[in-house]
């Protein structure tokens, strides 16, 4: 079984903001400021009206090839996370190997899931390079969920954002693919869905009780998969849900704030691509070295840890 | 017994205040009306329902915390529903 490593993250915000002012005078009624200081966030990046996840998806990939690390003739599989698909078919991965002019060698197929998508993307490219399926896999992930809210919801519309990420996990990188865990528990599918016709819903109070109860469990999984203690883990890289969310379950694990990495404020909650922007920037900052755990949670429910090696 | 519940209040208070980044802890006490806090939101009230669930094993609802005016009140609800329990 070959190992499979990140080799390369990019990703791509919309040039659109709305910021905490522009929802103060949209909600003048509604401590907007104290919300958006609470779960973090001062700015959601906004697709514009006629950008869709795959427009996204096309510049986080030319971002990520233009970091000169990994070169697009050498992509030989495209995993596409997304629920805001262009098309009811045929798959936005196929219109992706076109538009990136990708070797039509190349497999590719989209698959549609959100907060949880790019733990279960990097379980994937995991077994496809482990295997020697591919060997070069090109994992995006791109969401729109404002194109999802109705206007009058000033809770959702504090949180979410647009946005897009693409990794390269090939046989060599800086960070392996280890262990992971996966779950999914399908009875809580009303507490965060969008049905036809009408706008997203989320309850935000069973998000928060689902989140603090399964992510304890699936990182206890994990560690002991990778047979490591808690405090053997340098950095903790949660999906990007909300501040006060993510910091409450950090302080019931007693996970240090130190080790526990947060990076939102200007970015805001892009659902699928909250974690890979994280390590992107955390990468940047110098902090990914170690033991690294991330975690995934959310629609579905979903919900996937990963522990990341690096040097 | 009645020095059992006065540690349990004070516990809970605690409990209660450790889903606060912001405010004085000097100001957490049964008494305080807690919708008053600048620090209050929805945001703090699904973490203390949460803490609640997790510690207590019982539920509020969001209106049983939206109704509750102090913090005794909202430890009056979460031993009603002890005692309800356990019969």
């Amino acid at each position: 079984m070959k190992k499979a490593y990140i080799k390369d993250i990019s990703y791509y915000l919309p040039s659109q903001i709305l910021t905490n002012e522009d929802l103060v005078e949209l909600f003048p009624e509604w401590t907007v400021e104290k919300i958006a200081a609470k779960v973090g966030i001062s700015e959601r990046h906004i697709s514009a009206e006629n950008e869709t996840v795959t427009d996204m998806a096309v510049c986080a990939s030319e971002a990520l090839f233009n970091q000169n690390i990994v070169k697009r003739d050498e992509v030989d599989f495209v995993l596409f996370c997304t629920q805001s698909q262009e098309y009811s078919l045929p798959s936005s991965a196929c219109l992706l190997q076109s538009r990136l002019d990708l070797s039509t060698s190349c497999g590719a197929f989209d698959f549609d899931l959100g907060c949880s998508g790019y733990v279960y993307g990097l379980a994937v490219a995991k077994g496809l390079v482990g295997v020697g399926i591919a060997k070069n896999v090109l994992l995006i992930t791109s969401e729109s969920y404002t194109k999802y809210l109705s206007p009058d919801d000033k809770g959702n519309r504090t949180i979410f954002s647009d946005g897009a990420a693409a990794t390269m996990i090939s046989t060599e990188g800086f960070a392996e693919i280890g262990e992971c865990a996966l779950g999914t528990n399908g009875s809580g599918a009303d507490f965060l869905i969008v049905r036809k016709g009408h706008p997203l819903y989320m309850d935000g109070g069973a998000i928060f009780d689902f989140s603090s109860e399964v992510v304890p469990q699936m990182i206890q999984e994990v560690l002991e998969k990778e047979r490591i203690q808690k405090n053997d883990v340098d950095l903790w890289v949660f999906h990007q849900a909300n501040k006060y969310m993510i910091n409450y379950i950090r302080k019931m694990m007693e996970i240090e704030k130190e080790k526990f990495f947060i990076y939102l404020e200007h970015v805001g909650n892009t659902v699928s691509s909250t974690i890979p922007i994280a390590l992107y920037e955390a990468r940047k900052e110098g902090r990914l070295s170690g033991n690294i755990v991330v975690a995934g949670f959310g629609v579905g429910l979903s919900w996937g840890a990963v522990m990341l090696k690096t040097n | 017994m009645s020095n059992k519940i006065n540690m349990n209040m004070k516990e809970f208070v605690k409990l209660f205040s450790d889903q606060f980044d912001d405010t004085d802890l000097e100001l957490f006490t049964p008494l305080l009306r807690f919708h008053d806090l600048e620090e209050w939101s929805s945001i703090v009230g699904l973490a203390v329902l949460n803490m609640i669930a997790l510690k207590y094993k019982v539920r509020l609802s969001p209106s049983e915390l939206t109704n509750a005016v102090t913090v005794q009140d909202i430890w009056d609800l979460v031993q009603n529903k002890i005692d309800t329990n356990n019969q």
